[in-house]
């Protein structure tokens, strides 16, 4: 298992290197220019030639690229063009927002999804089950925007019981910290709620077919540690999968959440810093996604025998 | 009464009497002397000599001060400046500086810092370039008082140095302005009334501002950027809100004091609110114009530049960027209705919507069938919908027209590509300034007619350029009425720029704040917040 993760970890390497390689790439021939977007619109033709100049931008691009990797070696992904704040800081200061927001909506939807999915599995075709897989495709359905701002109309300004927006951090106090992130969890909870609940129903029901389930209740096993000890356990590699590729969209892109409750977050950060056309923001932060993806992923594949034995590396 | 209660009725207040009474003290703000407000956009670059953009001129205004100020009635004003002598020629200049004023540091303020602070100014914007053109020499003559000699008499030194809006003349300790104007300065220390708190700024999220409690303000009372700059609060926080339905609910929940711009569609939220105050602070207004580019067809022909001028109406624009008459008006004048130099020339040709004329110059100009590129942003709510109306009203004339659409920022980019549209150029875009700068030949980028110098456009017409010069020296207001008349005619003749029309953004903010001026720069001097 050891030699496996160490494996996984070298790999990551190429594919960092990769990545860093193509985004530079496409961001230097993305049409936008950081001087003008500094200068603002009526900046003369000589003036955005000396903003470029000073932020280094009218070198080759294989000579920024070689300076960026050089500085990337070292730990430093560079400063923002328009702040002059350290790329480093800046992903920093959002990380805990961001991370609060995905953990938070991790926890609510697993509590909740996994065993609607269950009960979903057990009354397949009932009342139970149609009604839960409707409210699914409700979850689905209806844009997070939509459901934040009827939560923040109900329960923030007719109800006065949450704030309508910010962060504090957990320093600050629970309270703070908590009362902030409860409107927003629940906002985005609902499509991940429908998401993993549907998937744990068509994983439980494809594992209720094999042929261990049938012995367990043959060896009078009650249904419902069949449904738990022998179903759901089973059927978990699917769920877990989903669970992991939430974790890590949910750390990356939950923009619109992020901006109707405004969440200080690395989404938002990327929205801006490409809009802006801050180049080593943006390369800062695609780095640090797609890190966060190959992690989360080698996570899920580590996990994979904790639940399944016959999955061995 | 507050929303709150009328909407949750009394039975719900009483049953929830316990929880809203913890969420209100969860929710009300750390300290009753500070200000919390939302502004346009979050702060990114802090430079007011770098960039021209409105929230790093204001965040200039917070912690800066400048030698002279503008008042309401368009009055240049001694600010830092205690007084300014003139000699008889009118060519040399001694302004002397008043006494008290301190760096955030605590160094006192000298002429250096001013002499430095102006020439770095002048090399980075537009007015100030050509001030320097007429100017000899700029010394320091002692600790406290500097000249500026001029080769010509020019009311232009007192007015740049006055400049209201992008980019105020703006001082600085010498030790910073002597930072090259295309590099970003590292240290924000000012004069001004707020001090930066370095340690709390979150770029593009949050910016903190705390009383300057060194500042000595003038006795006169405030007005605009002139007068007292008296801070009765401890600290101002600037958060920025990406989504613009946020700031409206933070404000009706009580969590945010002031929104510097509401979108005119969420106004009946606030409008009926008997907690809030919506208000148009900026009495002046923003205007909205189109660009044609001159160097390349079709618009390098100019009759058809006056067909599309013809075709364009103001009312339709304005119907579908603001919406409501009470916030925007009608007008032809590229200096602003208003204003002192407004002109009613050109009101026939660019305020109706005449197809039919339209469609006689395109046939007297054998209009070809070239296509008209247009730019329009989508991301940005003023610049996103007169492109449409432009793409429509030309269509109907018979241009064949294609609307690119874009992010603002690609639009920013390719204005400034002189190429054929083929190329990567364009042939029209529309965006809007405060008229709080577009007030004169000099302040307003548009009208200067400098062939491939000129702004976004190009256009070539050398009498324009001269009336410009003559503006500048001349130090006669009926002379200078004359001028911008005369250019006024030009402009539109010409098609060197195409008004659109006037509007105002209303700010909304809580009744809890007093003193809230109107002026064509946000200002959060001289407001008083009260506990309840």
């Amino acid at each position: 298992m050891l030699a496996y993760i160490a494996r996984r970890l070298l790999a990551t390497i190429p594919v960092m290197v990769m990545v860093a390689v193509v985004v530079f790439a496409i961001l230097r021939l993305t049409p936008g220019d950081p001087a003008a977007i500094i200068a603002g619109d009526d900046a003369t033709a000589e003036q955005l030639e000396k903003i470029r100049q000073s932020m280094g931008l009218d070198m080759p691009i294989h000579l920024q690229l070689l300076q960026w990797i050089s500085r990337l070696l070292q730990g430093d992904l560079g400063v923002s063009l328009l702040s002059g704040t350290p790329v480093l800081s800046m992903i920093g200061d959002r990380m805990g927002p961001s991370l609060a927001l995905a953990l938070g909506t991790i926890v609510v939807t697993v509590i909740i999804a996994i065993p609607l999915g269950v009960v979903a599995a057990w009354k397949r075709g009932k009342l139970l089950d149609r009604t839960i897989m409707t409210l699914s495709v409700l979850g689905f359905s209806v844009p997070v925007f939509v459901v934040g701002y009827l939560l923040i109309y109900y329960l923030s300004i007719q109800l006065g019981l949450f704030p309508v927006q910010g962060y504090r951090p957990l320093s600050e106090g629970f309270w703070p910290f908590a009362q902030r992130l409860v409107l927003p969890v629940l906002a985005l909870s609902g499509v991940y709620v429908a998401l993993i609940a549907r998937i744990t129903r068509s994983s439980i029901i494809e594992v209720m077919g094999e042929d261990f389930i049938r012995t367990a209740r043959a060896k009078g096993a009650t249904e419902r540690i069949v449904l738990l000890r022998h179903a759901l356990r089973n059927a978990a590699v699917p769920i877990l999968t989903v669970i992991g590729i939430g974790i890590a969209s949910l750390i990356s892109g939950v923009v619109v959440t992020e901006s109707v409750f405004n969440l200080p977050g690395l989404g938002r950060l990327v929205v801006e810093a490409v809009l802006a056309r801050d180049y080593p923001v943006i390369q800062g932060l695609i780095l640090l996604f797609s890190f966060v993806y190959i992690l989360i992923n080698l996570l899920v594949d580590v996990l994979y025998p904790v639940f399944d034995p016959r999955i061995r590396y | 009464m507050s929303t709150k209660f009328k909407a949750a009725g009394r039975s719900k207040a009483i049953g929830m009497g316990a929880a809203m009474s913890l969420a209100a003290i969860l929710a009300a703000p750390a300290s009753a002397q500070t200000i919390t407000a939302v502004m346009q956009s979050g702060l990114r670059v802090m430079d007011p000599v770098v960039s021209t953009a409105f929230i790093t001129r204001d965040h200039g205004y917070m912690i800066y001060d400048t030698l002279l100020g503008v008042n309401e009635k368009f009055e240049i004003k001694p600010q830092m400046a205690e007084k300014w002598e003139v000699s008889e020629d009118k060519k040399t200049y001694t302004f002397t500086l008043r006494d008290g004023l301190k760096w955030h540091d605590g160094a006192p303020v000298t002429s250096e810092d001013a002499v430095a602070s102006i020439k770095r100014w002048a090399q980075q914007d537009s007015t100030g370039q050509v001030l320097m053109t007429m100017v000899s020499d700029i010394a320091v003559a002692d600790d406290k008082s500097f000249k500026v000699v001029l080769k010509e008499p020019t009311s232009l030194l007192l007015e740049s140095l006055a400049k209201l809006s992008s980019r105020p003349a703006f001082i600085m300790p010498k030790r910073i302005a002597e930072t090259p104007p295309s590099e970003s300065i590292k240290e924000f220390i000012g004069s001004g009334p707020f001090r930066f708190v370095a340690s709390e700024f979150k770029p593009g999220l949050k910016v903190v501002y705390e009383k300057n409690k060194d500042y000595v303000p003038r006795s006169e009372p405030a007005s605009w950027t002139a007068g007292g700059k008296v801070v009765n609060v401890d600290r101002v926080q600037w958060i920025a809100m990406p989504d613009q339905m946020t700031p409206v609910n933070a404000l009706l929940n009580g969590e945010i004091d002031f929104i510097q711009q509401v979108p005119f569609d969420l106004l009946p939220m606030l409008e009926n609110n008997s907690d809030v105050n919506v208000e148009v602070l900026d009495k002046l207004g923003n205007w909205t114009y189109y660009r044609f580019n001159h160097l390349h067809p079709p618009f390098n022909n100019k009759l058809l530049r006056q067909a599309a001028m013809h075709a364009v109406g103001q009312d339709d624009v304005l119907k579908a960027l603001v919406g409501n008459p009470k916030y925007s008006k009608t007008c032809p004048a590229v200096f602003g209705c208003d204003t002192p130099y407004a002109n009613s020339y050109g009101q026939d040709i660019v305020i109706p919507s005449n197809i039919e004329k339209a469609k006689e110059l395109l046939k007297e100009a054998k209009y070809d069938g070239t296509p008209v590129v247009i730019l329009q942003p989508t991301d940005l709510a003023m610049v996103a919908a007169q492109p449409v109306v432009i793409a429509s009203a030309l269509r109907k004339a018979g241009f064949n027209v294609d609307l690119k659409t874009m992010d603002w920022q690609s639009v920013v980019t390719q204005q400034g590509n002189q190429k054929p549209a083929s190329e990567g150029g364009w042939n029209i875009f529309s965006t809007y300034s405060t008229l709080a700068t577009s007030g004169n030949p000099f302040g307003n980028t548009t009208v200067a007619s400098n062939g491939k110098k000129a702004w976004a456009g190009w256009p070539d017409v050398p009498e324009i350029e001269k009336l410009r010069l003559e503006f500048a020296r001349a130090t006669d207001e009926a002379e200078r009425k004359k001028i911008t008349a005369h250019i006024q005619k030009l402009a539109i003749n010409e098609g060197v720029v195409g008004p659109l029309g006037q509007f105002s953004v209303p700010a909304a903010y809580s009744k809890k704040l007093t003193g809230v001026l109107a002026s064509p720069i946000t200002v959060f001097w001289n407001i008083k917040k009260s506990d309840k």
